[in-house]
């Protein structure tokens, strides 16, 4: 079973990496970004097959390695 | 006085880290990131700076997790003293023993350069002898050293003196120029300034020695 993880800065939180894309696609003559945030994809080949659990064990991942929570969020995507 | 320094995959600053307790009075033991127990009688820990894992993750996220940071957490949370210097700093915040999180630079660049800190608490081992108010030089190096927490937790840790130091010149955009916290016993000081490398008249200072013999001074009088 496959899993897909997102993380992602919280809101509020500056991203200075996204501020910088963001700057380098204005230089390129991309006009119009009003706002870039950078963020990241983890993808995860389960053993499990049982949806519900896969979802809880990488919920888990999440909170203990994952994503720090202190300024990331997270999103879990199954299958 | 017994000092353990721990070597992660990418560490670059342990052997600077086990000198300075040396010069120090420290007696040090150098201990292995898959190590599972830590030296008897130990008085302190030191975890060094530089790359560990590569930086792979987020900083520090995956050292945090190795074996003998189990027992490193175990150790603090008997009340026993840590120095996270730099990734030392970002792995003692993946540990949850310290509170907020590092980001990369607001400018970005990776900044290595001799910096200006005042000294915003005298309550620990480590900042005693420097008195508050103190202003010492000591280098900086690091690419994520952006230290971000609300303003809610920063007035809290004022206020328990636990901010053991602020940038005089805020290099990397720190939340509340905050350049090193201490934990609510005063005994766990994460910090990205490095004063290992500030202890030798070599070293074109000497601002970062006081630190390490703070705590050896304090730990003889106990």
């Amino acid at each position: 079973m496959k899993a897909t993880v997102h993380v992602m800065l919280k809101t509020g939180v500056l991203d200075p990496q996204g501020e910088a894309v963001k700057t380098a696609l204005g230089a390129l003559g991309f006009d119009g970004v009003d706002a870039v945030r950078q963020g990241k994809v983890i993808e995860l080949d389960l053993a499990e097959t049982d949806a519900a659990t896969a979802e809880t064990t990488v919920t888990e991942m999440c909170e203990k390695l994952l994503a720090n929570t202190v300024i990331e969020s997270y999103s879990v995507q199954i299958g | 006085m017994r000092a353990a320094v721990v070597t992660f995959p990418g560490s670059n600053c342990d052997r600077d880290l086990a000198v300075a307790f040396e010069q120090t009075g420290f007696e040090v033991t150098r201990v292995w990131h898959k190590d599972t127990s830590l030296p008897d009688n130990l008085d302190v820990i030191g975890l060094p700076g530089g790359f560990s894992f590569g930086d792979y993750l987020r900083c520090g996220a995956i050292a945090a997790n190795a074996p003998i940071c189990r027992e490193v957490k175990a150790f603090a949370e008997r009340g026993g003293h840590v120095l996270g210097v730099c990734n030392g700093f970002q792995i003692l915040l993946e540990t949850g023993l310290l509170p907020g999180a590092l980001m990369r630079n607001a400018n970005l660049h990776f900044i290595c350069k001799p910096i200006g800190l005042r000294v915003d608490s005298a309550e620990s081992p480590f900042t005693a002898a420097y008195g508050k108010g103190a202003e010492i030089t000591v280098p900086i190096a690091h690419h994520d050293g952006n230290y971000q927490i609300d303003d809610q937790t920063i007035a809290r840790l004022d206020g328990e003196g636990r901010v053991a130091f602020r940038y005089l010149d805020n290099p990397n955009g720190s939340a509340g120029d905050i350049a090193g916290v201490l934990s609510a016993n005063h005994r766990v000081l994460g910090m990205m300034p490095h004063p290992e490398r500030a202890i030798d008249p070599l070293h074109g200072g000497t601002d970062g020695r006081a630190m390490f013999s703070s705590l050896a001074e304090m730990l003889v009088s106990a």
